[in-house]
């Protein structure tokens, strides 16, 4: 009946396991098969990725959080601290100087070889940074009892030392180069170390004979007397005296010859050979305590690696994310709301909506030049505060708050929305009680979302200042402040190697932040939507 | 009914002091389009009128004429009066969201709010303010409840989402919803192409018991349906009223060749 006589009958396969169809099938499922096979290259790039990155920051930041401090027993000697008497503690907190002279003092008198010169003086005081002192100084001021009493004091060790410690910054290695003889002073001067009868000295010739013209420097020690080796002879060291008790000449040894060998070169590292040689004694001596670096968390910046902390930045970076986040989410969600719910649709709104697409690909050093023209300029509001430094961040994700929410409200079904209409709702009510609930798990992941990307933006707040030096942790909102990102910035380009661990700690803090921020956004969503 | 000539609508259900809704030479508008052209109509109080025709004959847009609800939608335009109770609901004077509430609407696919039962059904009287007390709600929703039928079913729960519920039953949840604002009219727009025979059974059946106290207007595409539950029935084609008049009239004797051609389903 449908089918007229005269039409062409259309071409059927003979069967659909026809060999054409079965070819086709099997390039069909190929290519499903190809494309899962992308898919899970890519998903295991990006973990890899991911891996390498954390990897890699982790055994970066690992030595930051903690370091080394030498143990001092001082005498808290009334005249060099509180000179201007007991009942003085601002004198006595501020007075570096005289606590730091405690410090010298027991410094030469466990080298005591250390007080001939002045630049061997210098050499020894740089053990610790002059400012290792104020945590004591702070505790004297305020119990004055201390004084003339004796208080284990821990100064923190220099960075290079601290670092060299943790088995950064040179490449040694420590053996015995044999049994030593009797100690010479040779015709030049220098100290010769005659019969050493050992087997391990052939193990430390070849050793040294390795490392030819390279410049490394060779410590030997005897007892606790260190020498740098100048040169081998087949049964004897040429050495010249380095530091500790002068050798008794001519007196045979019978102890052995603990050997040093620092390939880097001194003249491409920051600590010298009698630092070293120093360091290793205290620690010896159990003078040096490897702890947990809390000051990370609880002290502001510093010019001392050792000394330098986190806190003015972590506390910055908590009071602009208050200030980013109390301008940009009302005011992004009023917008949103507005735009999506109420607004006429004419040219206007279509002009408006383009716009805030826009301004969401504005790059965000634009607007630090806004901040600054705006809000330090024309306002007059002081540089370097988180006030600013949230305004700004807040007028840059204002845009993602906007757009994430209109997405948000978007999917929210307009059957609720007549639904409550037709109730007899006014269309604020209809918004505010049934669709922006509804909405309030995207809205949101949004904000979150823009919150995150507030955080770890670093390039608008240079532009208002936020890159100061802040050595004071900051308690309001307007007063000087830095943030993480610029933390990390500013450490990234310091000079001293010490910076580079402490570099990858704070980008740590900072992904903890980000992942903490992550995680409140998935808890606020699962409450939100539980409520449905 | 009026002093113009009526050239669209051939005829008309006698205007008497039962009509509720008196329409007169509505037109609609979508920007340029017009939807709905020239149509008056009378609405008899405490009956179901059915509106019937094909997709896209404007019987949805001329029902929510009625409570205003074009003005929801960018661009839509009504012209003429629409008179309930002696005043013309498009007064400006007149305020929608208080309209809304004399005028209940009951939507094609069932839409409870993802609330619970109970606030479902609480959230008009919430937000017009007609319960007093906390008993005063809990009564609301009950007689509203067993007014639609669905007391016994959801009793027990009253806590539970409304979303939770099947079909028929959030049908009825609307209607229940829509009843507990004490609305004077109900727009039903096809509240039952998304319900199965039964559900469907269940829904007319109320509609039904509904027409004791309430002027009831229903869309549907199911001749049947407005065989079953109106006693006036419109039928709308390409925006005009064709012929409107008493259902056993209408499927028995229409006086219209359109109408009878789409009644025996010759087209449509």
């Amino acid at each position: 009946m449908t089918d007229a006589p005269e039409a062409t009958p259309i071409e059927r396969p003979s069967s659909f396991a026809s060999e054409a169809a079965m070819k086709r099938l099997k390039r069909r499922h190929a290519a499903e098969r190809r494309f899962r096979a992308y898919g899970l290259v890519a998903i295991g790039f990006a973990i890899l990725a991911l891996l390498v990155l954390v990897l890699s920051i982790l055994t970066q930041a690992w030595s930051a959080f903690t370091r080394h401090e030498v143990v001092f027993d001082l005498t808290m000697e009334r005249e060099l601290i509180a000179p201007e008497g007991r009942d003085q503690p601002e004198q006595i907190a501020s007075n570096v100087t005289g606590f730091n002279t405690l410090v010298q003092q027991d410094l030469l008198a466990t080298f005591p070889e250390t007080g001939r010169t002045r630049q061997l003086r210098r050499e020894v005081f740089a053990l610790t940074t002059r400012l290792a002192v104020l945590p004591i100084a702070h505790k004297v001021a305020e119990q004055p009892d201390l004084i003339d009493e004796t208080v284990s004091v821990r100064a923190a060790l220099s960075d290079d030392l601290d670092l060299y410690l943790k088995g950064g910054a040179t490449d040694r290695r420590a053996m015995v180069a044999g049994q030593a003889g009797i100690i010479a002073a040779n015709e030049a001067g220098l100290i010769e170390i005659e019969e050493i009868g050992d087997s391990r000295f052939a193990a430390f010739q070849s050793a040294v004979a390795d490392l030819e013209g390279t410049d490394p420097s060779v410590l030997l020690r005897v007892d606790d007397t260190w020498f740098t080796l100048e040169s081998i002879n087949t049964n004897s060291l040429i050495a010249s005296y380095l530091t500790g008790p002068a050798p008794l000449l001519g007196d045979r040894y019978e102890t052995p010859i603990d050997a040093l060998i620092i390939k880097t070169p001194a003249s491409n590292r920051t600590v010298s050979d009698r630092q070293i040689a120093w360091t290793t004694m205290l620690n010896e001596q159990g003078r040096i305590k490897r702890v947990f670096n809390s000051g990370l968390f609880t002290q502001a910046d510093s010019t001392y690696p050792e000394l330098a902390g986190a806190a003015a930045a972590i506390v910055g970076s908590i009071f602009t994310m208050i200030v980013t986040a109390l301008f940009a989410i009302p005011v992004g969600i009023l917008a949103a709301v507005y735009l999506e719910e109420f607004a006429p649709k004419n040219r206007l709104t279509d002009l408006i909506e383009v716009n805030i697409n826009n301004l969401a690909a504005v790059p965000s050093i634009v607007f630090g030049l806004l901040g600054a023209a705006v809000f330090l300029n024309l306002f007059g509001m002081p540089r370097s505060v988180p006030l600013v430094g949230g305004l700004v961040l807040g007028l840059l994700v204002l845009p993602t708050v906007i757009i994430a929410s209109r997405a948000a409200l978007k999917s929210v079904p307009p059957s609720i929305r007549t639904a409550a209409l037709g109730l007899g709702a006014s269309r604020t009510q209809a918004v505010f009680h049934h669709v922006l609930p509804l909405a309030a798990p995207g809205i949101l992941t949004g904000a979150i979302i823009a919150m995150a990307r507030a955080l770890g933006e670093t390039a608008p707040l240079l532009l208002i200042g936020m890159v100061a030096f802040v050595n004071e942790v900051p308690t309001r909102a307007d007063q000087e402040s830095t943030v993480l990102p610029v933390l990390i910035y500013k450490w990234f380009s310091g000079a001293e190697r010490a910076w580079e661990p402490m570099t990858s700690a704070v980008i740590i803090i900072l992904l903890v932040f980000l992942v903490l921020m992550n995680l409140a956004a998935v808890m606020l969503r699962r409450r939100f939507e539980r409520r449905w | 009914m009026l002093d113009k000539t009526e050239t669209s609508q051939p005829e008309s259900a006698p205007s008497d002091k039962d009509t509720k809704i008196d329409c007169r030479h509505i037109d609609v508008f979508y920007g340029e389009k017009q939807a709905i052209f020239d149509i008056s109509m009378p609405i008899r109080d405490r009956s179901v009128t059915a509106f019937i025709g094909p997709s896209g004959c404007g019987k949805s847009t001329f029902l929510r004429c009625m409570n205003r609800m074009n003005d929801t939608i960018d661009g839509a335009r009504v012209e003429g009066e629409i008179i309930m109770d002696g005043a013309d609901i498009n007064d400006p004077t007149v305020d929608p969201v208080l309209l809304r509430s004399r005028v209940g609407m009951v939507f094609q696919k069932p839409n409870p709010f993802p609330k619970s039962i109970f606030d479902n059904i609480a959230y008009g009287a919430r937000i017009h303010g007609l319960a007093s007390s906390k008993s005063d709600l809990e009564n609301i929703v009950e007689t509203s409840l067993v007014r639609a039928g669905l007391w016994d079913e959801v009793k027990d729960r009253l806590a539970s989402p409304g979303t939770g519920l099947s079909g028929g039953q959030q049908q009825r949840l609307c209607i229940a919803r829509a009843i507990a604002v004490n609305p004077e009219v109900i727009l039903m727009d096809e509240p039952c192409s998304a319900l199965d025979p039964i559900a469907t059974a269940r829904i007319e059946e109320l509609i039904d018991e509904l027409r004791e106290q309430y002027c009831l207007v229903i869309v549907t595409h199911s001749m049947q349906q407005a065989a079953r539950v109106s006693q006036n029935t419109a039928f709308f084609h390409l925006g005009k009223l064709i012929e409107m008049g008493e259902t056993e009239m209408m499927f028995t004797n229409p006086s219209n060749q359109r109408t009878q051609d789409y009644i025996t389903g010759r087209f449509g």
